[in-house]
């Protein structure tokens, strides 16, 4: 990891640095969001994107939850690349070659005017989203990688030192949305021990299938509408899970691994990855699909026991930087909070702008996602992080639901039915759950998530 | 090895397999790797130091890694190669040994380019 280094004052000070109000480092949903907001309140914000164009170094597990984006930006749907509104949600746990599903249709998620998720690819999506940031008066910096933060004689953050020619760009204040592994945050020292324990591995596969057969192959009502599949005990050794979600014309499956766990197996994800698809369940609908692309992306999933400091002198940090994604088992949302998190630092900091000071944007922003949605989901759901990854979660639970459906559904004339009561302790007999250990899991269960 | 087989009800035009087509849908990496777009930069932006490798026994590196960019050679050092690097930062965060991995973002516009992630 690259250290922070010093560069001397007079270095920026020169006649030809640019100055902006505000630098924000990472064109993702938070940089853009926060961009869009400094842009919109008449600040002089330059927005810096390592990749050719805002998403291209980006890659996610698939669903957009777009309740606050309608917030920010009321007509996004005139312009928003949605790939497909999810009408069905499933969560799937698999246990060998069986699999128990529990699936919710609602006809009212697809609805163009108000839809409750969609998939999007994230080139697009946050190209889209930092073009309406440019529109706003936000100037674009593409093909430039942020390199250290350059601090003034106080200590406070100054200007913002990149790989292109010339000096650093002068600011008053860096929005550091600089993705998971958020170099910026750890040079600043507001990440201290943020290891390999706070994040997740996700691995991803784009298949080429065709809208057609996507519809006949999901058995969805109506172009245009989609499926979102999260899939529990698939991952073998390696805690983690699964998801399968459609494209308009490609369907994405993938895998979230925890990297200690990875890292303690000879599992290799790709192989891992490979036996999901092998699935019965799951290999049906993907048949004969053609491979495009594959890749891989950390995701801060540990949650709130590991946010950083939010900010501290001229600087902020949203977004997945900021651990601001939520990955609670029920819940997997990422964009969303990272579009709230870079929204709320925008406002942070043009309230220090706007009072001259007298107010502190790390301050602001740090009560503001106290008291949003983010600050308040994420303290609610502190311990579902871990208890999604614990043993009962990712082995006893997959276990536990196939040997009770199979109890349930295998007809075994002429032996009676058992009751339910004894179907369920048979269940939790094989799947090695004692009664104690499955009253423990629910009653953690209750508390993390009631 | 192409592994592409179609569908009976399938109107779309997938590359020509030209071996028997395998029952499942397999994984070859390096041919997955094949189909991402790289733009290679001519400075490493990750390098790693042998004289630490050399100490280590857990070598996670090797098997973490979502591109297999890893490798030990049969003298038991560690060669990796940059070029089809996706960028995630799983091998500092495993690596676990001071010193041993020097992690950059590759120049700006250089580096993976995602199209449909």
């Amino acid at each position: 990891m690259p250290k922070e280094m010093e560069v001397p004052m007079t270095a920026i000070e020169g006649g030809n640095a640019a100055y902006f109000d505000a630098v924000v480092v990472g064109a993702g949903p938070a940089g853009s969001a926060a961009a869009l907001v400094l842009a919109r309140g008449g600040a002089k914000v330059a927005l810096l994107e390592r990749g050719t164009e805002p998403g291209s170094k980006n890659l996610y597990g698939g669903v957009i939850y777009p309740a606050i984006l309608a917030q920010l930006i009321p007509d996004y749907l005139e312009s928003v690349p949605i790939e497909r509104r999810i009408t069905r949600r499933i969560t799937m746990l698999v246990d060998d070659g069986r699999a128990t599903w529990l699936a919710h249709d609602n006809p009212s998620w697809g609805d163009p005017a108000a839809p409750n998720a969609f998939t999007a690819y994230r080139p697009a999506f946050d190209s889209w989203l930092a073009g309406l940031a440019v529109a706003a008066g936000a100037t674009l910096l593409p093909s430039t990688t942020a390199t250290r933060l350059v601090r003034d004689a106080y200590g406070h953050v100054a200007a913002v030192a990149t790989d292109r020619e010339g000096p650093p760009l002068r600011t008053r204040m860096v929005i550091a949305a600089d993705g998971a592994n958020s170099f910026l945050a750890r040079q600043a020292g507001l990440m201290k021990g943020a290891g390999a324990e706070g994040y997740t591995l996700g691995v991803k596969r784009v298949l080429g299938l065709g809208a057609e057969e996507i519809e006949r192959r999901f058995n969805v009502a109506s172009p245009g509408e989609g499926v979102d599949i999260e899939i529990l005990g698939c991952t073998g050794e390696v805690p983690g899970g699964g998801f399968l979600y459609t494209n308009s014309e490609t369907v994405a499956v993938g895998l979230v691994l925890s990297l200690t766990g990875l890292a303690a197996t000879k599992s290799r994800p790709e192989e891992l990855l490979e036996r999901l698809q092998r699935h019965p369940s799951i290999e049906p609908l993907l048949h004969g699909a053609e491979p495009l692309e594959y890749g891989a992306h950390l995701i801060p999933e540990a949650g709130f026991s590991h946010w950083p400091r939010l900010g501290s002198k001229g600087l902020l940090v949203a977004g997945d930087a900021a651990f601001a994604c939520l990955a609670a088992g029920l819940w997997l949302e990422g964009v969303n909070y990272a579009i709230a998190s870079g929204a709320e630092a925008g406002r942070a900091a043009l309230a220090e702008f706007d009072s001259h000071g007298a107010a502190d944007a790390a301050a602001v922003y740090a009560s503001a996602m106290e008291a949003s949605f983010v600050g308040i989901n994420h303290r609610r759901l502190r311990h579902a992080p871990r208890l999604v990854m614990s043993r009962a979660t990712q082995v006893g639970l997959p276990r536990f639901a196939n040997h009770l459906a199979s109890e349930i559904f295998s007809v075994r004339d002429p032996e009676p039915k058992p009751g339910l009561a004894r179907a369920a302790y048979a269940a939790a007999h094989r799947s090695g759950v004692s009664p104690l250990g499955a009253g423990a899991a629910v009653l953690r269960a209750l508390r993390t998530f009631g | 090895m192409p592994r592409i087989t179609d569908t009976p009800n399938s109107k779309l035009n997938y590359r020509q397999a030209t071996e028997p087509p395998e029952p499942g849908p397999g994984i070859d990496l390096d041919q997955e790797l094949g189909g991402v777009e790289f733009r290679i930069s001519t400075r490493p932006h990750i390098t790693l130091d042998n004289r630490v490798c050399a100490g280590c026994t857990a070598r996670r590196c090797l098997n973490a890694c979502p591109a297999r960019l890893f490798v030990e050679t049969s003298a038991g050092e560690i060669i990796f190669n940059y070029e089809n690097c996706f960028e995630c930062g799983t091998c500092y965060l495993v690596c676990g040994h001071e010193g041993a991995l020097s992690w950059n973002y590759p120049p700006g516009g250089y580096g993976v380019r995602f199209h449909r992630s």
